[in-house]
């Protein structure tokens, strides 16, 4: 071994080994029991003590895809010519709602899916680029009343913001914005600006003029220097609030609810809408939470080596 | 290559003015430097003329036409960095074609040029590295090679080197007069380090509260300090300064530092007269300007020392009198030990009369005194010619070479 260590040490490093350990298992926890729900047959989702062992099945992801109605007593039903996915649907005494024409019907959840793409992709953006052009303006250059605009824009976040989920509800009403995608990029945005203001500022500040400095005695223009220069060196700060807006806006929950009700619904408020019909069916829920919960987790993972570099990889001496 | 001209600059930061009415010419091909300590407005001068830093009026003028009002990147005047700058997401390699990608260059043309000035500044074997891979140095030549492919009009130099340790400045220093010898461009560098600028320049700007206090090469501002702050910036040690007053004793000058009386030329009184001046004066002189004697001597005055500095080469030597320090240098080990009685006097040649009111040198120039000097000098060699009077250290001739 080439690293030298007490054993005083390496008890302390088995010790914290243990404790990451057993924070992990307490936080993925939840996550286990949506993904293993979200996999289960019905009446197993719901049994205490929990099943760990079970036979996983695709059927809770058919049925979050698909509208489905109950089969009535004596309906016949072609269960051999029937596709593999709705057999499983037949098992449970449903069958797949289809139109006239006889095209399967599908259930809320992708448009509402999409939607939720729409809105935190969209939202997201918008933040993360006013926010980091703002906080450019602030950082390099000298403006008027710099401390009180920027105590004003962080002060948009000292609010709850369900405490004015009415009066937007009004708003919205009036100008027409209800139930509709860029009512809701606009409200997400309008979050997240100021929250991105605040991050990308302490991270340009980090970036030595110098840089922009030698790029412009270099022959480009200002602009050209920021493109070139300041967003590469930002880059990790632009990940990380990226990351934080996105969660924001995907996670939104109150305002969707009050402020979308089917065109522009994002899946938050959907999923657990579905409680309602019926008896509930935890295990289409836990399907609709699992892919819920991957696209942050594939978007936090594709930024993961921005997100882990430190900041302090230049070559300027301080 | 080009000529800059600086007319009449004034600059404010607040209520702070940091270039008070600069006017300079840099002729072409002629590398100035900007001295002075920190806060002196070199830097912002400098930055000004890059384009980095507005003026509030004046007029700067590179061939003549004045690009004041032009963007940075229009002026073509390559700049380098005290930080270096490098862009730490390039290699080494697009850090060198970035200016030229300005000017969208042939892609062909970019890889010539970026090799040959990486062979010049014997850095082609870093072309792939990254800048946060390399050291203080090689960071260094990149910076400078980023300045130099674009080959602009004039090179800007921010103390370039002040970063670096004392061996490795030493080195670049030499690289940077090699540079400048083969490529000829207009050069201005900043440094508040007297021996750069000495060792580089082929003229030294001296500067001060944003005012330039002196305008000349290193031998002028170094032998004719143009005032008392330019006296004791250049020279290390510094010029001994002392208020002092003249009189007229036996039809020769004598020169009063509180107690220690030293005899001058009597050409002073009539030079001082000329000048109006003959109160409120102070009298410089650089410690090898200073000769001591072991044994008693005509015109020596008894002091004692007190401080011996070893530099190697020669030693500094603090002489007391009284209250009084008069730092002197000698040929190492000659003072033997501190506490040694010893004899000291003025060289009247490199004396220098200093007006107090305004601070102004009053341009006195006096001849050595007429005796035969000993032939050998105790002085580090400075680095022009036709300065054989000067600063020699004195020494009774049964001594000479005992201690050195």
């Amino acid at each position: 071994m080439a690293v030298v260590s007490s054993s005083g040490q390496r008890l302390g490093n088995r010790v914290a080994i243990a404790a990451v350990v057993v924070i992990t298992i307490i936080f993925l926890l939840p996550i286990y029991w949506i993904g293993s729900t979200a996999f289960k047959p019905r009446n197993l989702a719901t049994t205490a003590p929990p099943t760990i062992v079970f036979q996983p099945e695709i059927s809770p992801f058919v049925k979050l895809f698909t509208k489905r109605v109950q089969l009535k007593p004596n309906e016949k039903i072609d269960v051999a010519n029937a596709p593999w996915w709705e057999q499983m649907i037949f098992a449970g005494g449903e069958r797949i709602s289809r139109t006239g024409k006889g095209e399967i019907q599908l259930s809320g959840y992708p448009d509402r899916f999409i939607n939720s793409l729409i809105v935190a992709i969209t939202s997201t953006v918008l933040a993360v680029g006013m926010g980091t052009i703002t906080a450019y303006g602030f950082s390099r250059f000298k403006v008027k009343g710099e401390a009180d605009l920027l105590f004003f824009i962080l002060s948009t976040r000292m609010l709850p913001p369900i405490v004015v989920a009415i009066p937007m509800f009004l708003m919205y009403r009036a100008a027409g914005l209800n139930d509709s995608h860029l009512g809701l990029i606009i409200l997400y945005t309008a979050f997240n600006v100021s929250f991105a203001v605040w991050l990308m500022k302490g991270f340009i500040d980090e970036i030595p003029r110098e840089y922009e400095e030698a790029a412009l005695v270099d022959g480009y223009t200002r602009l050209e220097a920021f493109r070139k220069i300041v967003l590469p060196e930002a880059a990790t700060g632009i990940a990380a609030t990226a990351v934080f807006c996105f969660i924001t806006a995907w996670n939104e929950y109150a305002f969707a609810l009050i402020l979308t009700n089917k065109k522009a619904q994002t899946a938050p408020p959907f999923i657990p809408s579905q409680i309602g019909s019926g008896l509930p069916d935890w295990t289409v829920i836990a399907a609709g939470t699992f892919l819920f919960l991957l696209p942050v987790a594939i978007f936090t993972f594709l930024l993961r080596n921005h997100l882990l570099r430190g900041m302090s990889f230049g070559a300027i001496r301080k | 290559m080009a000529e800059i001209e600086l007319r009449h600059i004034d600059k404010h930061f607040g209520v702070v003015h940091v270039i008070k009415d600069v006017s300079l010419t840099v002729k072409d091909r002629e590398f100035v430097v900007f001295l002075g300590p920190s806060g002196c407005g070199k830097t912002t001068t400098l930055r000004a003329i890059a384009g980095l830093e507005e003026i509030d009026s004046g007029d700067i003028l590179l061939d003549g036409k004045p690009i004041q009002n032009l963007r940075a990147a229009d002026r073509d005047i390559a700049f380098v960095f005290q930080n270096y700058a490098l862009y730490p997401h390039f290699t080494v390699y697009q850090n060198l074609a970035f200016p030229l990608e300005a000017v969208r260059t042939p892609r062909a043309e970019v890889e010539q040029v970026v090799r040959s000035v990486a062979k010049s500044l014997g850095i082609s074997h870093l072309l792939r590295a990254r800048p946060s891979a390399l050291s203080g140095g090689d960071m260094q030549r990149i910076a400078i090679g980023r300045a130099l492919v674009r080959r602009p009009k004039a090179l800007l130099l921010d103390e370039p080197i002040g970063s670096l340790d004392a061996k490795l400045r030493e080195q670049m220093r030499v690289e940077l007069k090699r540079l400048h010898y083969e490529n000829g461009s207009t050069s201005i560098y900043v440094t508040h380090d007297q021996v750069e600028a000495m060792s580089l320049a082929d003229r030294i700007v001296v500067m001060n509260e944003g005012v330039l206090q002196q305008v000349g090469t290193p031998t002028e501002v170094y032998l004719y300090p143009a005032n008392l702050f330019v006296a004791q910036f250049i020279g290390s040690p510094v010029m001994n300064v002392a208020p002092t007053v003249v009189r007229e004793v036996d039809g020769a000058a004598e020169v009063a530092l509180d107690g220690l009386k030293f005899g001058m030329p009597a050409d002073l009184i009539g030079m001082l007269n000329l000048k109006a001046a003959r109160s409120d004066l102070s009298l410089g002189i650089r410690p090898e300007g200073v000769e001591v004697s072991l044994a008693e001597r005509p015109g020596y005055r008894p002091v004692e020392a007190h401080l011996i500095q070893p530099y190697g080469g020669f030693d500094i030597v603090d002489l007391k009198s009284g209250d009084r320090t008069l730092r002197a240098r000698t040929v190492s080990g000659f003072v033997p030990r501190p506490g040694t009685p010893v004899f000291a006097r003025i060289d009247p040649a490199q004396a220098h009369f200093f007006d107090n009111q305004t601070g102004a040198s009053l341009g006195i120039r006096l001849e050595r005194f007429q005796e035969k000097m000993p032939e050998f000098s105790g002085s580090k060699a400075l680095p022009n010619k036709g300065l054989d009077h000067f600063g020699v250290s004195a020494e009774t001739p049964g001594e000479a070479g005992q201690g050195a």
